[in-house]
């Protein structure tokens, strides 16, 4: 029965198959090729979830866990003085915000326990004589024990006494000169400080971005090598380019699904950034897509260009991660400025993208500036986007064959 | 037109100081089933990839189809198809949806895809698992699948690269049925195989051996320009002490043990039955049958690269 469906349409001579055929164009493959990868994408969950959810619950952990606005400091003081000057001096310490006084000691000696369980970052000790000293205008000391386990914290913990301390001796030497009957004191230089963009100073509004940057980079890199991996792994690949589909074809095919999901992943970041941490969209919003989709067809470019020249998924994604976490992490000014780096280092982060697209995404979220303050920074993007894609293209031609000697030679 | 499908002219590929395929030159016939033997890294699948357009040559040329492979890989991809032993289909993919897509890659068009994806399931014994996984599937229907979707946009050549790997007894024996009718409706098929009862059912066959081909020609002329001498297979008592014994006698020109026979080359027929007999009566060891059997290709294939080693001094 097989034999005879297998006679009775004739297979066409050499010269006569291609005629039926539509000449291939470059376009016409690229449709049923989207098709599959959909197809492919819906039929495996997981994948689709690690695209969808993981920005969100990357940004949520990150988020929240990397915050650098340091409030409400464990403060332990010792008050050696027991004087009106020094319990008014510690009560200022303590109204702010930015510490709340745990512990009132006897002993600066305890001050070592504290610290070493972490029960406390900061202690001050008023020392006897504090009042006597103040009003005879000697200069009264006082002294601030800090852990400097953490240099970040220490240090911001460092300002934030220094500031409380200054505005207090500030205030105490006006009372004093106007108890002396000087009349309509003013301080000579006042800095009237206003922070612009970010007027609360909140790390989130500066880390959001960066964090977009850094989830959109390590998902599109890791998804589309493995999308193309997978193919080398099963063969198929070699399957397609004996076909007369153009690698160009094979590559836009491939990474249009995986643009249109990681575009969608990143509204999903946005979402939240706006839900959750308040982070805004102040500029305008096609010139965030426009960024946003040159950042992504980069990021596609160097997924498949990683998927060139490995033949496994595990190196393709050790690759994958080498490439873009510490880069995106380190070098693109995500946590670090990348002004205060070493002249070196800082030439390394001219070659990650993430570098111009946090200037840029941070340019339209926060500032709300236009084009001509970041056209640079899109041009750059669109360059790598147009390299990485043209390479792969160029180097997909030639890695089957390289591939598939390597498995022979074994 | 030439009646030769497939033109290879001194093909050669080095990867850095090794040689996989050294100046190899043969013509395919139209229709024919033609044979690409040799053991693993041989250069056999090397040859098909280059003849495919998956990999370039370091020199010489081929016509595939009439086309230049180094100059019109494009067109060559059009007149081929291709399968190689991974069977590669898409195993998250159900049956229908992996032929509509190589459908697709081969921009068909929508009548000629619906007739030839009825042609396919029914030629696979697939009908009525259109939308099973193809994961789901057996090997040997894997493997029929995977036939299918290389011939679905009907090419005159079909490059086949160890196609029957993995599969059982019964599956392989339907899959050569596929092919032979496929040659019949005039489709050029050019396998690679290490398997050399299926080369057996080749019309042409190329021994190829350290990348250089050692033997050319249909089973049977090769059987007959390879081993001159008669064999015979002698079914007797204690085998392995009969060849040691045998091995010994100047008018034996080898012995080798083939399941609980032997094989023994002789120089002349009648006189070797006679002086067998007598040697084995000699030993006391009893004779049960002799008769004069046509070599198979394995004892082509073995002897050709025996003598392809002596002559370049390995």
């Amino acid at each position: 029965m097989r034999k005879k469906a297998v006679a009775a349409p004739t297979v066409r001579a050499e010269m006569a198959g291609p005629v039926r055929m539509v000449e291939a164009t470059v376009f016409a493959s690229i449709r049923p090729i989207i098709r599959k990868e959909f197809r492919q994408i819906r039929r495996d969950p997981r994948t689709l979830v690690f695209l969808l959810a993981l920005p969100g619950f990357l940004l949520l952990m990150f988020g929240y866990a990397l915050n650098f606005d340091f409030k409400h400091i464990p403060l332990a003081v010792c008050d050696q003085d027991g004087t009106q000057a020094s319990r008014d001096f510690l009560a200022r310490l303590g109204t702010t915000e930015y510490f709340d006084i745990l512990y009132r000691l006897d002993d600066p000696r305890l001050v070592d326990g504290l610290f070493g369980r972490d029960q406390a970052k900061v202690a001050v000790v008023v020392p006897r004589g504090f009042a006597d000293d103040l009003s005879s205008g000697s200069g009264a000391p006082i002294q601030v024990l800090l852990d400097g386990t953490n240099s970040t914290s220490a240090g911001t913990a460092v300002g934030y006494i220094a500031a409380i301390v200054q505005s207090a001796s500030l205030r105490m030497t006006t009372q004093v000169l106007e108890g002396r009957g000087f009349r309509g004191l003013s301080v000579p230089v006042a800095a009237e400080v206003r922070v612009w963009y970010n007027p609360e100073l909140r790390s989130a509004l500066f880390l959001i971005p960066g964090l977009m940057a850094f989830v959109l980079m390590i998902i599109v890199v890791v998804s589309t090598s493995f999308s193309v991996v997978r193919e080398k792994e099963r063969g198929t690949m070699e399957q397609i380019l004996v076909s007369p589909v153009r690698p160009l074809a094979l590559i836009v095919g491939k990474t249009v699904p995986y643009a249109l999901i990681s575009l969608l992943s990143a509204h999903l970041a946005l979402g939240l950034g706006y839900l959750l941490f308040r982070v805004p969209i102040r500029g305008s919003y096609p010139l965030l897509l426009l960024a946003m989709g040159l950042f992504l067809l980069g990021g596609l470019g160097q997924g498949i260009l990683i998927s060139t020249v490995t033949r496994t998924q595990q190196v393709a994604f050790m690759i994958a991660i080498l490439t873009t976490l510490l880069p995106t992490f380190i070098l693109s000014g995500f946590v670090f400025p990348i002004r205060n780096m070493p002249g070196i280092i800082q030439a390394f982060s001219f070659f990650v993208p993430a570098r111009y697209f946090l200037s840029a995404l941070r340019g339209i979220m926060i500032k709300g500036v236009g084009i001509g303050a970041f056209w640079e920074q899109i041009l750059f993007l669109a360059a790598f986007a147009g390299l990485t894609i043209t390479v792969s293209a160029v180097r997909l031609r030639r890695s089957s064959g390289v591939e598939g000697e390597g498995r022979k030679r074994r | 037109m030439t009646s030769s499908s497939i033109e290879v002219r001194a093909l050669s590929k080095r990867f850095g100081a090794f040689t996989a395929v050294d100046a190899v030159s043969f013509d395919v016939r139209r229709g024919d089933i033609f044979g690409f033997l040799g053991a693993n890294g041989a250069g056999k699948s090397t040859t098909i990839r280059m003849l495919c357009g998956l990999l370039e040559p370091t020199s010489g040329t081929a016509l595939v189809a009439g086309h230049d492979i180094r100059r019109s890989p494009e067109k060559v991809k059009r007149s081929i198809g291709y399968m190689s032993q991974k069977f590669s289909l898409y195993e998250d993919l159900t049956v229908e949806e992996n032929i509509r897509f190589f459908g697709g890659v081969y921009n068909m068009a929508a009548p000629d895809l619906a007739s030839r994806l009825r042609w396919v399931l029914e030629m696979a014994g697939l009908r009525g698992r259109e939308h099973s996984l193809t994961r789901n599937l057996s090997q040997g229907w894997k493997q029929r699948l995977a036939l299918g979707c290389a011939v679905l946009h009907e090419p005159g050549i079909l490059f086949l690269d160890e196609p029957t790997g993995g599969v059982d007894p019964v599956s392989r024996r339907a899959f050569w049925d596929l092919i032979n009718r496929l040659s019949e409706d005039g489709v050029t098929v050019f396998v690679t195989t290490h398997y050399l009862d299926e080369a057996e059912s080749c019309n042409d066959i190329r021994l190829i051996h350290a990348g250089r081909i050692v033997g050319a020609g249909s089973p049977s002329a090769l059987k007959a320009s390879t081993i001159r001498n008669p064999i015979l297979e002698v079914e007797c008592g204690r085998t392995v002490e009969a060849m040691d014994l045998l091995r010994r006698e100047p008018w034996v020109r080898d012995v080798s043990i083939f399941g609980v026979n032997l094989h023994v080359g002789v120089v002349e027929e009648a006189e070797g039955r006679r002086r067998l007999a007598a040697r084995l009566e000699q030993a006391g060891i009893p004779l049960r049958r002799i008769d004069r059997i046509v070599p198979s290709l394995e004892d082509v294939f073995l002897r050709r690269i025996e003598d392809s080693d002596k002559e370049a001094g390995r």
